[in-house]
């Protein structure tokens, strides 16, 4: 751990309150996920990953920034990545999950704001995200007014470019996000000094959507009974998406899935054939955000199935075919990220469909609506969840938290009851 | 046989000892140790199987409990057993407040449980009655002889304390105010009883049930007769007495 604190120190971050920071993390990250049974043997890598969090991969874009390529911070599922790899830039996500940042950015930001707003720009307050810090830009979006307002914010400590995403998908909705697309790729250009081309961009995309392929292959996967995963560490890997290397994380999920493969054949399984199967849907649950997973295992059932940012809305879509040109190319790149069935739009139906699909498809006993405190969109919209789950006879438990511990004995109580219920 | 269920409470730990009727139940404080009360109140007595509930369930299960149920199912089985026809439950226990609605066979269909905000549970009523200067056993029948009310606007236990504070230095009369304490709370746990839809016979047990004043209010914002257990603190130590005898 030492060995990083050079690096840490050279980029800025207040180095007390990170050792904190990362001695609470390795605690947790024992207890919750080293601790779990009869786990795939494939984890370990994630777990490697887990235990580099602040260091190796750091490493890796500080030696990228010094060979002069750039590191594009991001927070958000609608920034493509595809187009920052195409420009020689390396996407990251940056830290959104935990408590710790909380108080600091409460200094600063209402309280009454969604835990995940507070904790970005807490941990760029606190100085103990050493992603945002090797950041050389963060692209933030428009995906709710708590992020939107905070980005101006956040622009007083730290270059930032915002990019407008619609509230419906009209044709004008669709220009308007092409046209972002488009204002990204002269951001990236500018930023890097480097041209985004046709070869380079479709190149980029293969990748990334290699990238989804291979989580998609892990969600099927998921199917089986008994479940050959854990929720906790499928919740993990997709966590770990955002950050990880494309070419090597996708390696890493695809050698997974073999070992997963084995295991079905075998009847290896995390749980018993019987445990009770959730699908979780709702806001997103950035890294280290493992309570709803930890509370609902810990009960003796299996999460199968994340309809979030942080699940199918990470990699459920796949890039269109287009022409092949640079102009092709970004319209169809606009087109998949309009696909997102996120409650910034207006109607949004299409992600009831979705919630639907995943619980009859992975045979759910039920569903879990998470919605983090003072998250609108989501907690408006889950009045229709509700609704439609009830028409489909699928038991819904709706949990409304953030990432303090204080309300976990009452969420246990609850779905205890719910997990009697079914 | 005998069997035992022990519900680990926020404020009270209740032992229920069960032989095909209750044969004995013990209420003790919970303290600050409660694992330790648990062990007091179970020195020197043994059972054929004891099922925990309660907040603390968790702190019991592998030791002192053979197994757990949470409050929810605990409660629609106690109740159940005393009163086969129930069909809905309502709980107001010292942090927690919450309503069932069981089928027909007595399996929980809906439940609404409050989050980690304390109003609406005994730790609201325990808050007011200390600012009023009246024991929480007193609130109900200090609250009955009001001759009018006051609203109380906030349902948060720290915002009410200090309008109830201001109520006073203003010159309302502490019946008055303790009568629009129970108003809100009253408000609060009837809108959670409807979400479930709440169906006869409705039960209201836990220790906020001991209340005349709040059973009063309750019935009439809901517009159902509520059915009180003689011991309503002890239906959810009942309930997993019961699923320990069902082994």
């Amino acid at each position: 751990m030492t060995s990083y604190r050079p690096m840490w120190a050279e980029l800025g971050l207040d180095l007390e309150r990170h050792d904190v920071l990362l001695e609470a993390l390795g605690g947790m990250y024992s207890d919750l996920f080293l601790s779990q049974k009869n786990r795939p043997k494939s984890m370990d890598y994630f777990d490697f990953v887990v235990s580099e969090i602040h260091g190796l991969r750091v490493k890796e874009l500080q030696d990228h920034r010094a060979g002069g390529g750039k590191v594009v911070g991001l927070y958000c599922v609608f920034v493509p990545e595809d187009l920052i790899l195409a420009a020689d830039a390396i996407p990251v996500g940056l830290c959104a999950g935990a408590q710790f940042a909380v108080p600091d950015a409460e200094e600063v930001l209402p309280r009454n704001t969604c835990p995940l707003v507070k904790s970005s720009f807490g941990f760029k307050l606190s100085g103990t995200c050493p992603y945002i810090q090797a950041s050389d830009f963060v692209v933030g979006e428009t995906t709710c007014d708590g992020k939107t307002k905070m980005y101006e914010i956040l622009a007083e400590y730290h270059p930032v470019h915002v990019m407008e995403v619609p509230q419906k998908k009209t044709p004008l909705g669709r220009q308007l996000f092409l046209e972002e697309v488009h204002g990204l790729k002269a951001k990236l250009e500018a930023e890097t000094g480097r041209a985004i081309t046709a070869d380079g961009l479709a190149q980029a995309t293969t990748l990334v959507d290699g990238k989804r392929r291979a989580l998609q292959r892990l969600q099927a996967l998921r199917r089986a009974r008994p479940a050959p995963i854990s929720g906790l560490d499928a919740l993990l890997i997709i966590q770990i998406a955002f950050y990880d290397d494309v070419v090597r994380f996708t390696e890493k999920v695809n050698a997974l899935c073999d070992e997963l493969d084995e295991r079905i054949a075998k009847g290896v399984g995390v749980a018993s054939a019987d445990a009770k199967r959730i699908v979780i849907s709702g806001s997103p649950m950035a890294v280290p955000n493992w309570k709803l997973h930890q509370l609902m295992e810990a009960s003796g059932s299996v999460v199968v199935g994340e309809e979030s940012c942080t699940g199918t809305r990470y990699f459920n879509y796949l890039t269109p075919e287009s022409d092949g040109s640079l102009e092709g190319q970004l319209a169809a790149i606009a087109d998949r990220q309009l696909e997102t069935n996120c409650a910034c739009f207006t109607p949004n139906d299409e992600r009831l469909d979705d919630i639907v699909t995943l619980a009859r498809g992975w045979d759910a006993d039920g569903v879990v609506h998470y919605d983090l405190q003072f998250c609108h969109t989501f907690a408006n919209e889950a009045v229709k969840v509700e609704r439609r789950l009830a028409e489909e006879r699928i038991p819904l438990l709706r949990i409304e938290t953030d990432y303090s511990d204080e309300d976990v004995g009452q969420l246990r109580t609850r779905i205890d009851a719910f997990l009697e219920m079914l | 046989m005998t069997y035992a269920g022990l519900d680990i409470g926020s404020r009270t730990i209740i032992l229920v000892e069960f032989d095909g009727g209750i044969r004995d139940y013990r209420i003790v404080d919970a303290g600050t140790n409660p694992l330790q009360r648990c062990e007091g109140l179970l020195a020197g007595r043994s059972y054929r199987r004891l099922v925990a509930t309660g907040y603390g369930r968790r702190l019991a299960e592998g030791s002192l409990a053979d197994g757990i149920v949470s409050e929810i199912k605990a409660y629609a089985l106690g109740a159940r057993h005393l009163y086969p026809d129930c069909r809905t439950v309502i709980d107001v226990g010292g942090q927690d407040c919450k309503a069932s609605r069981l089928s027909e066979s007595g399996g929980v269909e809906r439940f609404e449980m409050n989050d980690r905000c304390a109003a609406g549970t005994g730790a609201f009523l325990e808050a007011m009655a200390r600012t009023l200067e009246v024991s929480v056993e007193e609130l109900g029948a200090h609250a009955l002889v009001a001759e009018s009310t006051v609203r109380i606007n906030s349902l948060c236990t720290v915002f009410a304390q200090s309008e109830v504070v201001s109520l006073v230095a203003r010159g309302a009369h502490g019946p008055a105010i303790a009568l629009g304490v129970h108003e809100a709370i009253a408000t609060r746990v009837a809108g959670m009883a409807r979400r479930v839809g709440p169906k006869e016979r409705v039960v209201f047990a836990g220790g906020g049930a001991l209340n005349a004043c709040l059973r009063q209010l309750m019935s009439r914002k809901l517009g159902l007769e509520l059915t009180v257990p003689e011991e309503p603190q002890i239906v959810g130590a009942l309930g997993a007495a019961l699923m320990a005898s069902e082994e």
